[in-house]
């Protein structure tokens, strides 16, 4: 029987080899693959840090942590009206390292002294590499928080979304009749229904956690479009010469499901899981950007707090807030894009080039 | 003493197709309706016939992959030493059964899974009937990797459909239909998607492993002279229907229905200096002989093992 295995552990091992040399002849892919594998990176090293005591967990949590940031300040007293030969525009006052007397209620300071004061949101420094946010919470370990967020919530609603899809289309495909079309018109309805609206519908009647939006997201996606391609193509398999010639070889449905038909279904579901994974986090965030979730930590919801506290409208002078969150998400979801397009040309004989 | 290894008796196959998209009415396409014919042991049918006679239909229904509508099909019981309706099989029964048979696909491009290794390939029927342990299998994947002319076999073993030329890959199908050594192989075109050059190794190959294995085939073809070349004898087949069986030669040199006879004349030759005549239809021949043969039934005897079909195709022909 261990032989038997071994077979067929170097036989899955061969046909992985080959399939890894066609998507390294994907740049895109490949491109997509190292920005998902630096996000993976990140989000493992979060624990690391915090485990080998490099990081304390009391500063550098990503939720409950607080940094103490005194710096020097020159109070200064701005302008009313602009431009002055040190001030361009209202923004520019007072300047990083200056505060503003007017903002000063509980000291006698004056203009022209020096006092010690807290500064949050504060910037990068050798420190906090992208600075902390106005709650003296590290930024970077946030974003390493989003980054972990992010792929539970994705390959978690992939995979359940792409298990759901394979099987119930492979069933249409098999069974059709009554199944079929029952399993076709609950697609259509489900396709016909806008995701985010439902989810803020979702969200007013119930607190979202991520596992459950995972669920949602994972359940909606599993029942919708997917399982009519993936029953087309299974239709497609389901008529060829060699699945007849199992049958008149004497082999059962479930045999032929499983070692004929889902095989040849299973690269077009795996493309499905990949593209999946880039709509879960873009909802992630979204709805976390607009404070639906319930959730402590997410890339979404870094930019809601810096929205709702108003250093999204200040340009570029608290870029560390908004930036690298805005940035994670883009890449990943662009990542996960690209490595489905990697997939897609070794899975795809029209594509390959042979 | 010649054995009848399968016996097929007014075989029909009708298909149901829904006359429009919205229409409730359904056309019935009697794509096989009602032939006959025996196979003795080791002896090959040939099925000719034009596009949508009814070949592949026959096909699929003698190999069991799709339910008949009507007729028997009998085949010989080596433990009962007596002709058994395949009607009567149901559950482990048939799934033994289906040893007997094989089948062999036009196009060698589909015919074999693209995601299994040549090895695999080979060994399924043997997986699916559980014959022999791991070492057995192996071994007789390569040796009848040999037989085929795939050597040396641990070259071809791990090799994927697609990694194979057309030639090779039917030769992966020839090896997958003969590991279980079945009595009857149904081939639908095995060479017509092949190459010019490669045909005549592929029908070597199977002639000379129907010898020596004792197979019999129906073997269909659009092509009397691949027919020719492959069967025993030749059933004509037209609109669903045999309108003429024979020996192989007697066929060709005597042929007595119309369409056989048109059948005959299209066959080219391969001379530019030949001028085709082309091929009147006439019914002569057939009508005289019908009135000669008035109580006949459906096919007449005209000589020794020698049937030609009564049935009226004047205005379809
Ligand atoms: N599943 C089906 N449903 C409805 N009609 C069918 C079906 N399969 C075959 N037919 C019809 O039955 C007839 C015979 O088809 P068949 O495939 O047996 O022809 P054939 O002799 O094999 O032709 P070819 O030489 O082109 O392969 C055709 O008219 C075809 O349209
Ligand atoms: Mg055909």
């Amino acid at each position: 029987m261990s032989n038997e295995k071994d077979i067929a552990k170097s036989i899955r091992r061969a046909a992985l080899k080959k399939n890894w040399r066609l998507f390294r002849r994907s740049k895109l892919g490949m491109i997509g693959l190292y920005i998902v594998i630096f996000f993976f990176f990140l989000s493992i090293l979060q624990p690391i840090l915090f485990v080998t005591g490099v990081w304390n967990k009391g500063v550098y949590d990503p939720v409950v942590g607080y940094s103490e940031q005194f710096q020097e300040f020159l109070v200064v007293e701005c302008p009313t009206e602009y431009p002055t030969e040190k001030y361009k525009n209202r923004s520019d006052c007072p300047g990083r390292t200056e505060v503003n007397v007017r903002t000063l209620y509980y000291s006698d300071a004056e203009v022209g002294d020096y006092i010690i004061q807290n500064l949050q949101p504060a910037p990068p420094s050798s420190e906090h590499i992208l600075g902390t946010d106005s709650l003296g919470r590290d930024v970077f370990s946030q974003i390493m928080e989003g980054s972990q967020v992010a792929f539970v919530l994705g390959l978690l609603s992939a995979t359940l979304g792409v298990g759901i899809s394979t099987i119930l289309g492979t069933i249409a495909a098999f069974f059709g009749g009554k199944i079929d079309a029952y399993l076709m018109r609950q697609s259509d309805l489900i396709l016909m229904l806008p995701t985010l609206p439902l989810l803020f519908i979702i969200s007013a009647f119930a607190e979202l956690q991520v596992w459950h939006l995972a669920v949602v997201l994972g359940t909606i996606g599993g029942l919708g479009g997917s399982v009519i391609t993936i029953k087309s193509q299974a239709l497609q398999v389901k008529v060829k010469p060699f699945v007849d010639s199992a049958r008149i070889t004497g082999g059962s449905q479930m045999n032929i499901l499983f070692s004929h038909v889902l095989p040849n279904v299973a690269p077009l579901a795996l493309l499905f899981m990949v593209f999946s994974v880039t709509g879960a986090i873009a909802s992630e965030s979204v709805l976390s950007f607009l404070g639906l979730l319930n959730i402590d930590m997410s890339w979404g919801l870094m930019i809601y707090l810096a929205q709702v506290e108003g250093f999204i409208f200040s340009g570029m002078k608290f870029w560390w807030l908004i930036l690298p969150a805005g940035l994670s998400v883009t890449f990943l979801t662009g990542g996960f894009y690209l490595v489905g397009r990697g997939l897609d040309e070794v899975f795809n004989p029209r594509l390959r080039d042979r | 003493m010649e054995n009848t290894l399968i016996e097929v008796k007014n075989l029909e196959k009708y298909f149901e197709v829904s006359s429009g998209l919205f229409s409730r009415n359904k056309a019935i396409v009697k794509a096989v309706d009602g032939i006959s014919f025996n196979i003795p042991f080791g002896s090959s049918l040939g099925l000719v016939g034009q596009s949508g006679c009814g070949k592949t239909t026959t096909a699929r229904a003698l190999s069991l992959l799709d339910p008949k509508t009507g007729g028997d099909i009998n085949f010989y019981n080596t433990e009962t030493s007596s002709m058994q309706s395949i009607d009567e099989l149901e559950g482990e029964e048939l799934k033994k059964f289906r040893r007997n048979i094989q089948m062999i696909f036009q196009d060698p491009y589909e015919s074999l899974n693209p995601r299994w290794n040549i090895k695999d390939i080979i060994l399924e029927p043997l997986n699916i009937h559980n014959i022999g342990d791991l070492k057995d299998r192996e071994e007789a994947v390569y040796e009848i990797l040999k037989t085929v002319g795939l050597t040396p076999p641990e070259n071809y073993m791990p090799r994927y459909p697609h990694e194979l030329s057309g030639g090779q890959r039917q030769r992966v199908s020839i090896a997958r239909t003969l590991i279980m050594k079945p009595k009857f192989v149904v081939c639908d075109e095995p060479t017509s998607m092949l190459d010019v050059s490669i045909r005549i190794s592929i029908m070597d190959l199977m002639l000379n492993l129907a010898k020596d294995l004792e197979v019999s085939y129906l073997y269909i073809t659009h092509d009397l002279a691949v027919a020719r070349y492959m069967c025993d004898r030749i059933a004509v087949m037209f609109n669903g229907k045999i309108v003429e069986i024979a020996e192989t030669e007697d066929l060709l040199n005597n042929p007595i229905h119309p369409y056989t006879k048109r059948l005959i004349s299209s066959i080219p030759i391969p001379d530019p200096s030949h001028k085709r005549e082309t091929y009147e239809v006439n019914f002569q021949e057939l009508d005289s002989l019908i009135a000669d043969n008035p109580n006949s039934g459906e096919m007449i005897e005209v000589s020794s093992n020698h049937f030609v079909a009564t049935h009226d195709v004047k205005g379809i022909l």
